[in-house]
């Protein structure tokens, strides 16, 4: 099975506020942004974030072929558990799993 | 028609001269940029400082003091020296000071102030008008009086206070990003909608362009649309540039929370003007019943010491995370055995930079790397308490044997002296909006001729 980073164009996250992270999955196409779209449940992101499902946030924008992923930050950007102040490296989270 | 020129993203960014020079020949009514915003970490707004050097804080702030001198329009700051805080606020005064001082000019400069004092905050909490947000961390009195520096979002009110004292510069503390430059369009009686939906494409500079290094954006209102511009040689605006900055570090990309009301980006229209503009419609400003600001506030969360050690030898590499496991093991029990601390005064951890350092207990991805940084964080109740259990971890880092059947190995430390002392380390403790009768009750605004 295909990783979304092998049918995206780019997986970018970035803080929201030192509370959030978001995930923009920039899909390049309206073929690869349907198929990350129905391939990649929010239920299955919320698992790899350890997080509850129902604190996602989830935007399916078609007009830019964005699936956008907002996550309450796993830590809260810089405290002492924080490792990534920025919040660049939850993208890789995404990018690597895998599209049904 | 109100035109607004933004030289880039934040100070301290740079900004491309030549693309300034043609904002300027377009005789803006005001020149807008940011200074800052929580990206960079708690430990700013704890300690009131910039992060940016005063150097290059220095010669592009006197760079566009110039240029709005020369384009007779005011120039405004929003969250001045990163975080906001009256201390760094002060700082970028005395900076402006000595850069007139220097040229031998004139100027009022008008100072916003966003700090609370914990007193104001502790009684609006008890007066029920504070709410959280989601999440938000548990707050009480105590909590709020140990935060070393507390900050409220300013909204285009405030500084709409500002920019009518007249003033040509306007410094202000914490302000949301998008209000320094939604103000005078709002002011001069633009649609709310439209004026901070621009303000949201533009905080960032050119970064909803292409060549996004660039900086330098004009944006124009008309009627209910605004035009957007970038103005470097090789910037385009197109309607995906453009629309795709609303994703950028918002949770939300069509609803933005903003001082008295939420911007709705649903409905809004993209369109090219041509090869490098961008003209928005649709853009709602939903007025909201009661005026709140967004609170920020920041407090020392231990102090901490770090030792960094680098392991190359494969047998070590590919047990890493048994050999770090029993390191912390060990040296918690001698760190309580040799030293007066309890188990709630500190905690020992060791990252592993090679392996999982990022993403820690969620990553998924397992390799053999060719070496591994063995990052030891000491965080305690004190100083001298992080240093001093940062050294008795540093043997450990030097020589600590898998087995105590092997020979004792020896790693590879960068530096001397290893434990290297990183002072406090701050955490950002709010996540609330504070209710306010009248906008200016939570700031304060200043008029110095200077």
């Amino acid at each position: 099975m295909p990783e979304v980073r092998d049918l995206a164009e780019k997986v970018r996250s970035k803080n929201a506020g030192p509370f959030w992270v978001t995930v923009d999955i920039f899909c390049g196409s309206a073929e690869a942004f349907e198929r990350i779209k129905n391939g990649l449940t929010t239920k299955a992101v919320a698992e790899r974030f350890d997080t509850p499902e129902q604190l996602l946030k989830r935007f399916d924008i078609q007009s830019l072929n964005v699936v956008k992923i907002s996550v309450p930050r796993p830590s809260v950007q810089g405290t002492i558990s924080d490792r990534d102040m920025h919040g660049a490296g939850w993208a890789a989270l995404v990018a690597e799993m895998q599209i049904a | 028609m109100v035109r607004v020129l933004i030289p880039s993203g934040a100070l301290g960014l740079g900004y491309d001269h030549d693309a300034l020079e043609r904002g300027i020949a377009n005789k803006p009514d005001l020149i807008a940029i940011d200074g800052g915003s929580t990206d960079s970490g708690p430990s700013y707004l704890g300690r009131g400082v910039s992060k940016y050097a005063r150097s290059s804080t220095k010669l592009e702030w006197a760079g566009l003091m110039d240029a709005a001198r020369r384009a007779r329009c005011p120039l405004v700051i929003g969250t001045a020296g990163t975080c906001g805080a009256g201390r760094a606020v002060d700082w970028l005064v005395e900076i402006t000071q000595e850069i007139l001082a220097e040229r031998g000019e004139t100027a009022k400069i008008a100072v916003l102030k966003s700090d609370q004092p914990a007193n104001r905050v502790v009684d609006a909490l008890g007066a029920n008008r504070i709410t959280p947000l989601t999440p938000a961390p548990d707050i009480d009195a105590p909590m709020l009086e140990s935060c070393t520096n507390i900050v409220a979002l300013a909204g285009v009110e405030q500084i709409t206070c500002a920019l009518d004292t007249g003033a040509d510069i306007v410094i202000a503390g914490r302000t949301t990003d998008t209000a320094i430059i939604a103000a005078l369009p709002i002011a001069k009686g633009i649609d709310p909608g439209p004026a901070w939906h621009a303000a949201k494409i533009g905080e960032c500079g050119a970064l909803c362009a292409t060549n996004p290094q660039s900086g330098v954006i004009q944006i124009d209102w008309e009627g209910a649309a605004f035009t957007l511009t970038p103005l470097a040689d090789d910037a385009r605006a197109t309607p995906h540039t453009v629309s795709a900055h609303m994703l950028y570090e918002n949770a939300d990309p069509y609803l933005l929370h903003e001082p008295g009301g939420t911007l709705d980006v649903t409905e809004a229209r993209y369109d090219a003007l041509d090869d490098t503009r961008v003209r928005v419609t649709g853009s709602v400003w939903r007025k909201a019943t009661g005026y709140n600001v967004k609170l920020e506030g920041a407090r020392v969360a231990g102090y901490q010491t770090v030792v960094l050690a680098v392991v190359r030898d494969p047998h070590y590499v590919t047990n890493a995370a048994t050999w770090a496991k029993d390191i912390i093991a060990k040296c918690t029990d001698k760190a309580l055995q040799r030293t007066s601390a309890t188990a709630d005064d500190f905690t020992i951890e060791i990252r592993l930079i090679g392996q999982n350092s990022v993403l820690g207990d969620l990553e998924t991805r397992v390799a053999d790397p060719v070496e591994i940084g063995a990052l030891g964080l000491v965080t305690a109740k004190t100083p001298e308490l992080a240093n001093e259990i940062g050294k008795l971890l540093n043997p450990y880092l030097l020589h600590h044997p898998l087995t105590r059947e092997e020979e004792v190995p020896t790693f590879a430390f960068p530096f001397s002296p290893a434990e290297i002392d990183r002072g406090p380390v701050y955490e950002f403790c709010l996540n609330h909006v504070m209710w306010l009768d009248d906008p200016m009750d939570a700031f304060t605004l200043e008029v110095l001729d200077a």
